[in-house]
């Protein structure tokens, strides 16, 4: 609409700056967790995630080769080396032989420990140790020094949270175990919907208009009124807490999006072709699987991302329903949950986590966008 | 058996299940019930006609039954009775809103869940309509617009971490690698503060989180409704003189108000369900609490079904205006 009648408007820069700092602030947060989730936890406790592209100055403690590697030169007894392990590319700028003062010397200075030896430090973090007398004790004294290291990122954190055999975080399990319940509890409602949504569509019978209407009102419904009811019905019928139980209550409370979102669109399909199907002699139940079916696959793709990122992502029903005392179904969200009370200063595990349980979805999301929108277009109620 | 497989199987079942019944149910009906041949063929097809809609619908109904309006009624039930030790329940009366009426945490979540109502709603779709506007003018806009979007996908819990990440502190002196004590600290700030711990204002963190996941449910649908609106208008009031912000304000927005009604209503309802952020972020601690929040520590953690299904039935009477209002509108459109 901007070219209408020459008006090119001067705002456009002020609008591009706009959209740029709302763009920013929105994926800001996210990014902070994905850059996070590729730092070791050292560097996410030092420093804001923001400054991981950058060089950065750290504080580290480093030990010096065990005394039985001395080598001995001349009166001397020497051990030298290198602070870092091999590869890593920092720069020393001060060192210290005590934790009170760790920036007490310059490098290529020397130091005198407490034992009467010598040390002295490189930039890169050679050293060589000299002694009159042998060096003694088992493990290599401490030296403490300021080093600019430059911008590092590991992929040890998804290692240890997905793939560590320990599995300590649950993590791997418990991405297994979301999926078990997604997808049955994503495929399962869109069967149940499809028929009743084509009854409502094009079937002509008493009372259709009130159950339109009851759809409609058991849309809002909040499912916090159905945990307990239902609970106690699982527990009943014996089926307790666990994957039925928790298919069963994803199908129920997924239903009315469902035969809404496609009942809405079965009845922008063209009246002429069922009615012909109908002439030539065609069943309801032909027309449904026949024609219905395929036709209406732009709303069963809406409906089924719209199911699987409801189900994926939720906790409550999890928790209700399917986590038992045994933790061993436990869900992503669960875990993520019980991470952040137990382990909430760890973010180098918390992120990677977290950006595991997002990354399926998001995914899903960059994937079928099209018909998220679309569903979401059809879904509001007018 | 392993889960996977069990879930293979569920599959297998359900589907297998649900196609089997719907083709074997109109078999019988066709050819075993009411045969259209024969004698009575004319009315054997209507009487088939007749019954084939609920064939349909039965499933459907079953679990909708049993899943949503089922547990309404008995829930309201419970609110009224209290549980006797070893088994069985008692008739009590209003007792459990009583006791529920008589507890500070539950005004806290009611004045909490009050605040959410208005600010999350609001501050939604204003950002969702900015955002709208803004980006269908520029080239770049529908990546910008699927960039704000994209928190739709996150869960409530991963957002969750992801804030918390925003709203950490170090103590002072040390580097802070929360974002927003960086930016308080670059500003002037004196001291990192713990945002989360702050009563009332740690409610406005937590509605951010939410408002940062719906904003971009409120662009999308807005997005749409401007594009629907006909550039006649427009251009009249272009030539007849107005500026950018008058277009906006006194002929788009006017034009596209009952969307944004719709769009409000939409997050109104999410609002009042909020559970997951708030259970994970503090867990109704520093007088944080919501209604899903309390409804869930009453029922899981004290076990007292009474007072857990008397607070959801306060949630349930706060989405009826608008279950009302939705049901009115869609009978309104079949006419």
């Amino acid at each position: 609409m901007d070219n209408i009648a020459g008006t090119k408007s001067s705002l456009t820069w002020a609008v591009h700056i706009s959209v740029v700092v709302l763009v920013a602030l929105w994926l800001f947060p996210t990014v902070g967790l994905l850059v996070s989730s590729f730092r070791t936890a050292d560097q996410i406790a030092t420093g804001g995630w923001w400054k991981a592209m950058f060089p950065s100055e750290q504080n580290l403690t480093l030990r010096t080769l065990a005394p039985d590697t001395a080598v001995q030169e001349g009166t001397l007894y020497v051990i030298s080396g290198n602070l870092f392990e091999t590869g890593k590319d920092a720069e020393i700028s001060r060192f210290g032989i005590s934790s009170q003062h760790v920036d007490a010397f310059t490098v290529g200075d020397t130091a005198e420990l407490r034992n009467g030896s010598l040390i002295t430090v490189q930039p890169d973090g050679a050293y060589r140790m000299t002694s009159v007398e042998p060096f003694s004790g088992k493990r290599g004294s401490r030296v403490f020094v300021t080093a600019t290291t430059p911008p590092e990122f590991t992929l040890k954190n998804y290692q240890n949270v997905l793939f560590d055999p320990a599995n300590r975080e649950g993590m791997a399990k418990a991405f297994f175990n979301t999926l078990t319940v997604t997808i049955p509890a994503t495929i399962i409602p869109i069967v149940i919907a499809a028929f009743a949504a084509f009854a409502l569509a094009w079937m002509e019978f008493p009372g259709r208009a009130l159950l339109i209407a009851a759809i409609v009102a058991l849309l809002v419904v909040p499912l916090q009124l159905a945990l307990i009811p239902l609970l106690k019905f699982h527990n009943n019928i014996g089926i307790g807490k666990g994957y039925i139980g928790v298919w069963m209550a994803h199908t129920g409370f997924g239903l009315p999006l469902a035969i809404y979102l496609l009942r809405n669109y079965m009845v922008g399909l063209p009246r002429d072709i069922i009615e012909n199907a109908r002439v030539d002699g065609a069943t309801d139940f032909q027309i449904f699987t026949r024609i219905i079916l395929p036709l209406s696959f732009p709303a069963l793709a809406s409906f089924a991302i719209f199911q699987f990122l409801w189900t994926w992502n939720d906790l409550l029903v999890a928790l209700v329903f399917l986590i038992d005392a045994t933790g061993e179904t436990t869900v992503m969200t669960k875990q993520i949950v019980e991470l952040l009370g137990t382990r909430g200063g760890n973010w180098e595990i918390l992120a990677t986590s977290a950006f595991v349980s997002i990354s399926v979805p998001l995914i899903f999301f960059f994937a079928m966008q099209k018909y998220l929108v679309r569903g979401l277009l059809a879904g509001s109620v007018k | 058996m392993h889960p996977a497989f069990q879930g293979l199987i569920t599959i297998i079942i359900g589907v297998g299940g649900c196609v089997g019944y719907f083709y074997f149910s109109n078999q019988f009906l066709d050819k075993i019930l009411f045969p259209p041949q024969g004698a009575n063929a004319g009315r054997n097809i209507n009487r088939a006609n007749l019954i084939r809609p609920w064939l349909f619908l039965a499933p459907a109904i079953l679990a909708l039954g049993l899943y949503l309006a089922y547990p309404v009624v008995e829930t309201m039930r419970l609110s009224l009775t209290e549980r006797v030790p070893g088994g069985g329940s008692a008739f009590v009366g209003l007792d459990n809103y009583q006791q529920m009426l008589g507890e500070p945490k539950f005004w806290e979540a009611l004045r909490n869940n009050m605040l959410w109502l208005v600010i999350v709603p609001a501050f939604s779709t204003a950002f969702g309509l900015l955002a709208a506007q803004l980006t269908d003018r520029i080239s770049w806009g529908n990546v910008a617009k699927s960039l704000i979007f994209m928190p739709m996908a996150i869960s409530f819990v991963g957002a969750a971490v992801i804030w918390k990440l925003v709203y950490d502190t170090r103590p002072i002196g040390q580097d802070q690698i929360g974002v927003l004590n960086a930016v308080y600290l670059a500003l002037g700030g004196a001291e990192p503060k713990t945002w989360l711990t702050i009563p009332l204002w740690n409610n406005i963190f937590l509605m951010a989180v939410l408002v940062w996941i719906q904003t971009g449910f409120a662009m999308v649908i807005l997005s749409a409704a401007l594009r629907g609106i006909s550039e006649e208008t427009i251009e009249a009031a272009i030539i007849d003189g107005a500026n950018p912000f008058q277009i906006f304000f006194k002929i788009k927005v006017p034009q596209i108000s009952g969307t944004i009604v719709v769009v409000w209503t939409t997050i109104t309802i999410v609002v009042l369900k909020v559970f997951d952020i708030v259970f994970a972020m503090t867990n109704g601690q520093w007088e944080t609490q919501v209604l899903a929040n309390y409804m869930y520590d009453k029922l899981f953690r004290a076990n007292d079904w009474g007072v857990g299904s008397a607070s959801a039935m306060i949630i349930m009477l706060l989405v009826t205006p608008i279950l009302i209002w939705n049901v009115r509108n869609a009978r309104k459109e079949m006419r």
